[in-house]
């Protein structure tokens, strides 16, 4: 059997790793933790292929690089970790607005405030409801996996340069920090053209490209919100979720990223056990994977949403089934480190309705 | 019957266009200079602009240069991105006082330090102007802004910064000089620094700086002639002209 | 059959708890298996103490957190006392009797082997070793994956430096798993 060669690394440096093989050429950091091993391992990997980091003066002016670099029409990134991510929602936005295709990686950690380095999904609606100013939206991605990290830090890239929109990779302390082997992927053949065609480069022998949020004529900011809209709604075509054991399911648990995958241990015991539980586990954040929770509700089956904050993907899930069903929700407290016995107890509740 | 004679021709980047700044402001004057020097210099096809917030917001309508819109302050960590992506292009900034000096001091200093190759044109006209004439980092004391009616106050406000001091201080920096367009002389000497600004990112020598003391005369509550005294009689004198760093003439001596 | 083991790791800093973590991990990987591994960080790991979890698994595994593990590897008296009451029942406890006394283990409730590790890789003329010792008497004690499985993956884990290192460690893991099938459980 020929299995490729796997590498064990954690899910920081596999993010990084997968970033290099999407072709990234510029990165911008600042020191937080969870996601210190990012800038560290970018620092020398970077170089070496030939690209350019920096490590900035603050989460501000990394963003704000990187809006400089991404609007060459390069693949550029940055990461941090939620206080850092609430500096850089500045340059999101402006990135939004003037369409500019920057990868942003969240290693999330708990919060509000300074809160602690211990894993957390409180960035949840900050990432998928546009944590900024203005109507926008991030393409957000969440990885379960260490090899999802890299796969989707990859995908990032590529969906960022489709859509000329900034993609968030949503992570969080479990997923940077744990080790799990991964399959490097080969990057498949890029338009070597990528960017060239509205990005900065000088205005040799053409009219001037202007990269621009403000829209002060009239009917101007109008058009570029629905332009804007247009492309969220163009963008639900990227939507993606794991489905675990859902069809004979009465109960489906909906979770994502790290309480995902511990969720599906406990799912496996007590399906062990003989209870019908299932998982869907929203890969994409946004677009969120709605139609399949409602093709689901309509099958009579009942919804436990667990997270680990205090219940905001739950108000998706909820608009999503409102038609026909309800979710009940689990909070794994923020600071806890959460365990598949610590789901076992909300499962069943739910199951007996 | 009135005949127009053009007695000087634009800059090739300059676009022939009604100008949207107050009658007597400096940055038309400002932005004259910068489109001679990437004219004279030959790097039209090859500059890239990282605009900020403020009345030059639309400085992108002036300048046929492929340009990019900074949030407020942020433009040097903007320029400091396109030049990383792009290190082969000419990249400069043009910020005013609040952007720099206040919103945006950890971004400027911090490019200036790092030594990006970059230009920035620093326009000081002592008040937020786009944003009615509030009080800035640069506000000379006593100077009335509607943010200090009573005038900019010591105690309470501090001292105006002086910025090209600063910047002159920082390991990066090439090349920092303070200039002023309030008569042909000081225009003069202001294009030559701006020239030489541009020429030292071409040399990739580091960071280059130039502060141009400028009007407003909306703001100032003045007519376009009595803010061209105040640049003389109050900015001047707190804000000295000159040279600050050169690394290339210390060399030669 | 389905294989799956999971073991908490657990010392004080600069008992390598860490490294034979990785070690175990990568065994598990290099034998075809899926593995995961995910220690303590930050601040934590400043107080003194280390640990981590490791799960073996020929199925994909959940989640790579565990709370009532199936065995443990304790190398000092607070991991002991942090650990002991989360092992399952029957779970594996390898407990390094050179610092703690075997008589605190829950020896009815869960399996346990007591080995002086740290005499042991004293024998063997280095004390740093001991985790060695303790990782061949875990993969004895379980059978999780073969003793030479864990020794191959040295290689992954000791830096190219230090690779004149490889065999003494290698005799420190064969003399762990020797211990076990010499003495067998603590009862």
């Amino acid at each position: 059997m020929s299995t490729p060669k796997r590498i064990f690394v954690k899910g920081n440096e596999a993010i990084s790793r997968g970033a290099l093989a999407a072709g990234m050429k510029c990165f911008f950091g600042y020191p937080i933790t969870p996601q210190n091993d990012i800038p560290e391992f970018l620092s020398s990997a970077l170089v070496e292929a030939g690209g350019e980091f920096v490590q900035a003066e603050s989460e501000v002016a990394a963003a704000n690089m990187l809006m400089g670099a991404a609007a060459c029409g390069i693949r550029a990134m940055t990461s941090s970790s939620s206080p850092g991510m609430s500096l850089k929602q500045e340059a999101i936005s402006y990135m939004a607005g003037s369409e500019i295709p920057g990868v942003i990686v969240n290693v999330s950690r708990g919060g509000p405030g300074l809160g602690d380095i211990g894993p957390s999904q409180g960035d949840y609606f900050q990432a998928v409801k546009g944590g900024g100013h203005g109507d926008y939206k991030l393409l957000v991605l969440a990885p379960g996996t260490v090899q999802e990290a890299y796969d989707l830090t990859m995908k990032a890239f590529d969906l960022a340069f489709k859509y000329r929109n900034p993609v968030l990779v949503l992570a969080d302390a479990i997923i940077g920090q744990m080790k799990e082997p991964v399959v490097p992927r080969v990057p498949e053949n890029r338009d070597p053209e990528e960017g060239q065609d509205w990005g900065l480069q000088g205005a040799k022998g053409r009219d001037p490209r202007l990269i621009k949020s403000l829209f002060l004529d009239d009917g101007a900011l109008a058009d570029q919100n629905l332009k804007l809209q247009a492309k969220y709604k163009a963008m639900q075509a990227e939507v993606d979720q794991e489905l675990f054991l859902t069809e004979d399911a009465e109960l489906i648990v909906v979770a994502f990223g790290s309480i995902g995958r511990i969720a599906k241990s406990t799912i496996r015991k007590l399906r062990a056990q003989g209870h019908k539980v299932g998982l869907v586990r929203p890969i994409t954040l946004f677009p969120f994977p709605s139609e399949v929770l409602l093709d689901l509700a309509k099958q009579g089956k009942r919804f436990l949403t667990i997270e680990h904050n205090m219940g905001q993907m739950v108000e998706d899930v909820r608009l999503a089934i409102r038609t026909v069903a309800d979710s009940a929700f689990h909070a794994q407290l923020p600071g806890n480190l959460p365990t598949p016995d610590d789901f076992e107890e909300p499962i069943l509740k739910a199951l007996e309705g | 019957m009135t005949q127009e004679i053009r007695v000087t021709n634009y800059p090739e980047v300059l676009t022939d266009r009604p100008t949207h700044y107050c009658p007597g402001c400096h940055h038309g004057t400002a932005h004259r200079l910068v489109a001679e020097a990437i004219t004279d210099l030959g790097l039209v096809d090859n500059t890239i602009l990282i605009g900020s917030i403020g009345c030059s917001v639309f400085i992108y309508n002036y300048l046929t240069l492929d340009a990019i819109e900074s949030p407020h302050g942020r433009a040097p960590a903007v320029a400091t991105g396109v030049k990383r992506a792009r290190p082969d292009k000419i990249v400069f900034t043009y910020q005013g006082d609040g952007d720099l000096a206040s919103i945006g001091m950890a971004e400027i200093m911090h490019c200036a330090n790092r030594g990006e190759n970059i230009t920035t044109i620093f326009v000081n006209n002592t008040v937020y102007g786009m944003t009615g004439g509030q009080m800035a980092p640069t506000t000379l004391v006593g100077q009335k802004t509607t943010t200090c009616p009573g005038g900019r106050c010591r105690e309470n406000e501090g001292m105006p910064i002086r910025m090209t001091e600063i910047i002159a201080s920082l390991g990066g920096v090439a090349f920092a000089e303070r200039v002023a367009v309030n008569n042909v002389k000081n225009i003069m000497k202001a294009k030559k620094a701006v020239a030489k600004a541009f020429e030292y990112q071409t040399k990739e020598i580091g960071f280059s700086f130039v502060e141009i003391l400028a009007t407003c005369p909306t703001n100032w509550r003045m007519t376009p002639l009595q803010a061209n005294k105040r640049i003389e009689t109050e900015m001047i004198p707190y804000f000295p002209l000159g040279n600050y760093k050169d690394v290339l003439a210390k060399e030669e001596k | 059959m389905s294989i799956y083991q999971d073991a908490i790791i657990a010392g004080f800093g600069g008992q390598g708890v860490m490294l034979i973590g990785n070690l175990l991990a990568y065994a598990g990987m290099d034998a075809g298996l899926n593995v995961t591994y995910i220690p303590v960080y930050g601040p934590e790991m400043r107080g003194g103490t280390a640990n981590c979890t490791v799960v073996v698994s020929d199925d994909v595994i959940g989640s790579p957190i565990i709370r009532s593990p199936v065995s443990l590897i304790i190398m000092n008296g607070p991991s002991l006392d942090k650990f002991q009451s989360r092992l399952q029942d029957g779970g594996t406890l390898i407990l390094n009797s050179s610092l703690i006394d075997p008589a605190k283990t829950e020896k009815d409730r869960v399996k346990v082997y007591a080995v002086p590790v740290n005499e042991i890789a004293d024998g063997l003329g280095n004390t740093r070793m001991a985790n060695m010792v303790a990782i061949g008497a875990y993969v004895q004690a379980t059978g999780v994956l073969p003793v030479k499985q864990v020794q191959d993956s040295l290689t992954s884990v000791i830096s190219e430096h230090y690779s004149h290192m490889i065999p003494k460690n290698a005799a420190a893991i064969q003399a762990g798993a020797d211990y076990v099938i010499a003495n067998g459980r603590y009862v």
